[in-house]
């Protein structure tokens, strides 16, 4: 732990979240995309993480705690409106799901 | 605050080197990342995610955040990703064969590019972020409860105590999802809702 710093564990939490930005704006499978954005959130918990711990804080990580809450509760929600949707329209690629367009 | 440096604070001439672990552990979990965002098949997708919060909760050890690490892994890893698993199994996720467009492949790049070497920059070069190490290793409980330990115990007293009213909110929040999601999966005749 000595040699680790404040800045790798931002990092690390950076690449993670720009990594999953990419896979939520390039993918066109709908769960691909949720799942990148689950992985957004998880980076973020990262950098909160790291900073409570660097900050000597539990507060941080009480907050960590109520965000992987909201996540569960969250992730459920989320695939039953993917399912619901399959229901509807037969497909999850993003680019097919364009009824509001035309 | 002490992870933002001040004037005199020391600055550091080269960025240390993290440790073997963290290394490791950062290297596992941004390949698994690129796994998960690059590979095709959905299910090879959720190996990657898995592997990547598993990394993250390693890195929750190093940052000696066990109780969250154990916690991640139960119900990240464990819970929310087999939900994945269930529907990716469910539904008929092939992608569409095609190559994916030139426009949003460079779309893709550029926002990585652009946002990693932000990151780098900020986190790495531009001083920012102050480069004092974590100091002691915390303790395991202490009589103030603002102070970061790593008993799961302090994680409960803070959330009966200070955070007593957001802890009924996620719980409520909890029953709400529950409640929405039954109605969201039943099966509605044609025609209806």
């Amino acid at each position: 732990m000595e040699h680790t710093t404040l800045a790798h564990h931002l990092l690390l939490a950076g690449l993670l979240f720009a990594l999953g930005l990419t896979g939520v704006l390039v993918r066109r499978n709908l769960l691909v995309v949720y799942m990148c954005l689950e992985l957004m959130l998880a980076a973020t918990t990262l950098a909160m993480v790291a900073f409570s711990r660097f900050a000597h804080k539990m507060d941080g990580a009480v907050f960590v705690f109520f965000v992987i809450t909201v996540a569960a509760a969250e992730v459920a929600v989320g695939l039953a409106l993917i399912v619901a949707l399959y229901r509807r329209r037969g497909t999850i690629q993003s680019d097919a799901l364009n009824l509001l367009r035309d | 605050m002490p992870f933002v440096l001040s004037k005199d604070s020391p600055r550091p001439t080269f960025p240390p080197m993290p440790d073997g672990l963290f290394t490791f552990f950062a290297a596992l979990t941004l390949g698994a990342a690129l796994l998960l965002v690059l590979s095709r098949n959905a299910v090879t997708s959720a190996m990657g995610m898995i592997l990547a919060l598993v990394g993250i909760a390693a890195d929750f050890f190093l940052l000696d955040a066990y109780f969250l690490g154990v916690l991640q892994v139960l119900v990240y890893a464990g819970a929310v990703m087999v939900l994945f698993l269930f529907i990716i199994m469910l539904l008929d996720t092939d992608d569409a064969a095609s190559a994916y467009p030139w426009k949003t492949a460079a779309l893709g790049l550029a926002t990585f590019f652009l946002l990693g070497a932000g990151v780098l920059w900020l986190f790495h070069w531009s001083g920012a972020v102050s480069a004092a190490p974590a100091g002691a290793t915390p303790p395991e409980f202490s009589a103030n409860p603002a102070e970061f330990t790593t008993a799961a115990k302090s994680f409960g007293r803070l959330l009966y105590t200070k955070y007593l009213l957001p802890l009924e909110i996620a719980g409520f929040l909890l029953l709400v999802a529950l409640v929405g999601v039954v109605s969201l999966s039943k099966d509605a005749p044609e025609g209806q809702a």
